[in-house]
């Protein structure tokens, strides 16, 4: 009945859904910031522990769509081990492939977040997708307690 | 029963025969901004193609006939809210300006550092922060009558909030966030008990039931065109006149003015002084077209035909396992604010739109209604006079379709 929707709601995504990964609240976090879109009131808290300037833990909490919780799940798995400049290279290529600029995507480095892809054929989307990645954005500068999409 | 041809009335909107991704649309969003009938969509062409030059100026056949539609229009908003007179109905964009245009004038000429001005806790924000900024600006204290977990009004409470303070009360006719109906005869009772004079904000009740202003007795009314089948960009601000002649202007610039020096003004008269600038002409024109329209099929038949309709959705979605109902005030307009559990209304809202559905998934400018529910969002289907029980199916077929791929 949804076939429309295949690319968008992949099978992982509906798995991230149900049981997210690292949604847990960190303790003694060395990042710690707070992801709004208040457009639809996705909302989340963002923590990371850090070594050197490698991220050697990532969790969250927070309540959103299924691809915005997705999306923040996949991220906290795949940034573990990654250093602050590999986290930001993500970022960008995460940014690349979700608002359609294929081109720029290494799909080596993008791996398994490719199943988000999808969200670039509903523009109304692309922000519960790209929340989480501006969050820990925020965070590795280091520079914000908070930031909205809008 | 229902009183009319639904069918004739789905032909008399040609946008109801548009395909959304390859499905026939079901335009659930009616809340947000509904659909335009023909007559309206041809009432603007028609103007610009035969009649249309400014207004108000011209000694030229053309402005003469562009006024007459534009002030003509004005007859028809007077006598939809039955207001006494043509002075007592102010063109503006929207719902939102006429509120601010109250706030900055009304508010700012009468409202002091410790007055009072009371909403309630189910407004839309346009109800809000004009009123938050008055107060910033004034020094007065914005009180909120609380609501109950039905969404209705604690009435016992709005009228504890009642002092000699209070310098205006400010409610919503009907809630857009909940359908909420609220008993405005009994706030504005209770209000006009001691002088304190009341807005309505009528965004919402305007296209669902016939609004009578000097039955109610209402100090201020304030609705848009685009909820009432019309254009965007209109709306209306009807006030006393009094009130409106006691009134400093809201704009500066031209046919707000009757005669103009360097060295001072003299305004014009009602309801012109708060009509600064060319005004929207053919909006103006559509929504004449569009009350025309209504008034054919008659409120009170458009209001029971939706009571059906809403009775219908509203049995049918307390069938649904794991969806609860967000608003379930006993006097509701046409309006079903749901949640589902654990389905964010985005995803309903995405899903639904696969399948043609039209429903709106957010806040609804409601943040406040929002956290009093403790939900982030819910999802909303609003219905029109256009809409069908059939459609309604396809929506509840399509919820029952998303929680099973949801699992």
């Amino acid at each position: 009945m949804f076939d429309d929707l295949r690319d968008l709601y992949q099978e992982v995504i509906f798995d991230h859904n149900r049981n997210p990964r690292n949604f847990r609240v960190m303790e003694n976090p060395d990042r710690e910031v707070e992801g709004f879109n208040p457009l639809c009131g996705d909302r989340l808290t963002l923590f990371l522990k850090m070594q050197g300037d490698e991220i050697i833990d990532a969790s969250f909490q927070g309540s959103g769509c299924a691809i915005s919780t997705a999306s923040v799940s996949l991220m906290t798995e795949i940034v573990k081990g990654k250093t602050e400049n590999e986290a930001e290279e993500l970022f960008h290529q995460f940014h690349a492939m979700t608002t359609g600029k294929e081109g720029e995507v290494d799909l080596q480095v993008i791996g398994k977040l490719a199943v988000l892809a999808g969200v670039r054929e509903y523009p109304a989307r692309v922000k519960c997708a790209t929340l989480a990645w501006h969050t820990l954005d925020a965070a590795l500068k280091n520079e914000e307690k908070s930031i909205s999409t809008e | 029963m229902t009183t009319f041809s639904i069918e004739k009335i789905r032909e008399d909107f040609p946008i109801l025969k548009e395909k959304i991704r390859n499905k026939p649309l079901v335009y659930l969003d009616n809340a947000a901004t509904c659909q335009k009938p023909q007559v309206v969509i041809d009432s603007i062409s028609h103007l610009y193609t035969h009649e249309y030059a400014n207004v108000h100026r011209g000694v030229h056949t053309l402005s003469v006939k562009a006024t007459d539609r534009y002030e003509g229009a004005r007859e028809k908003v007077k006598n939809f809210i039955n207001a006494q007179s043509i002075k007592e109905i102010i063109f503006v964009k929207g719902t939102t300006e006429a509120i601010n245009l109250v706030a900055q004038t009304f508010g700012k000429a009468n409202i002091k550092a410790g007055d009072e001005i009371i909403i309630t806790a189910m407004e839309h924000h346009s109800n809000i922060v004009p009123w938050q900024m008055l107060c910033e600006e004034t020094g007065a204290v914005l009180k909120v009558a609380p609501i109950n977990l039905q969404g209705e009004l604690i009435f016992a409470e709005y009228e504890k909030l009642i002092s000699d303070k209070t310098k205006l009360v400010a409610v919503v006719h009907m809630s857009n966030a909940l359908g909420t109906i609220n008993p405005v005869e009994k706030i504005i009772a209770a209000a006009k008990a001691k002088n304190i004079p009341v807005l309505l904000d009528g965004a919402q009740a305007i296209p669902h039931m016939s609004v009578d202003v000097q039955a109610l007795d209402c100090d201020f009314y304030a609705f848009s065109g685009h909820k009432l089948y019309a254009p965007a960009g209109i709306g209306v601000l009807y006030g006393k006149q009094a009130l409106l002649e006691a009134m400093p202007p809201y704009q500066g610039g031209g046919d707000m003015i009757r005669k103009v020096t360097f060295e001072e003004t003299e305004y014009n008269g009602l309801p012109y002084k708060f009509e600064a600038g060319t005004p929207s002409i053919a909006d103006v024109v559509g929504l004449g077209a569009a009350i025309d329209y209504l008034t054919e099929i008659g409120m009170d038949n458009i209001a029971s035909y939706e009571a059906e309709l809403l009775q219908y959705a509203t049995a049918k979605a307390k069938t649904i396992k794991g969806l609860r109902i967000v608003g379930e005030a006993r006097e509701k307009g046409a309006i079903l604010s749901f949640v589902l559990d654990k389905i964010h209304p985005h995803d309903i809202g995405t899903m639904l739109d696969s399948l043609g559905i039209a429903i709106r998934a957010g806040h609804h400018c409601a943040m406040p209604v929002m956290d009093f529910f403790a939900v982030p969002a819910t999802a909303r289907a609003s219905f029109a006079v256009y809409n069908t029980k059939e459609e309604i199916d396809i929506l509840m077929n399509g919820i029952e379709q998303l929680i099973e791929v949801f699992g």
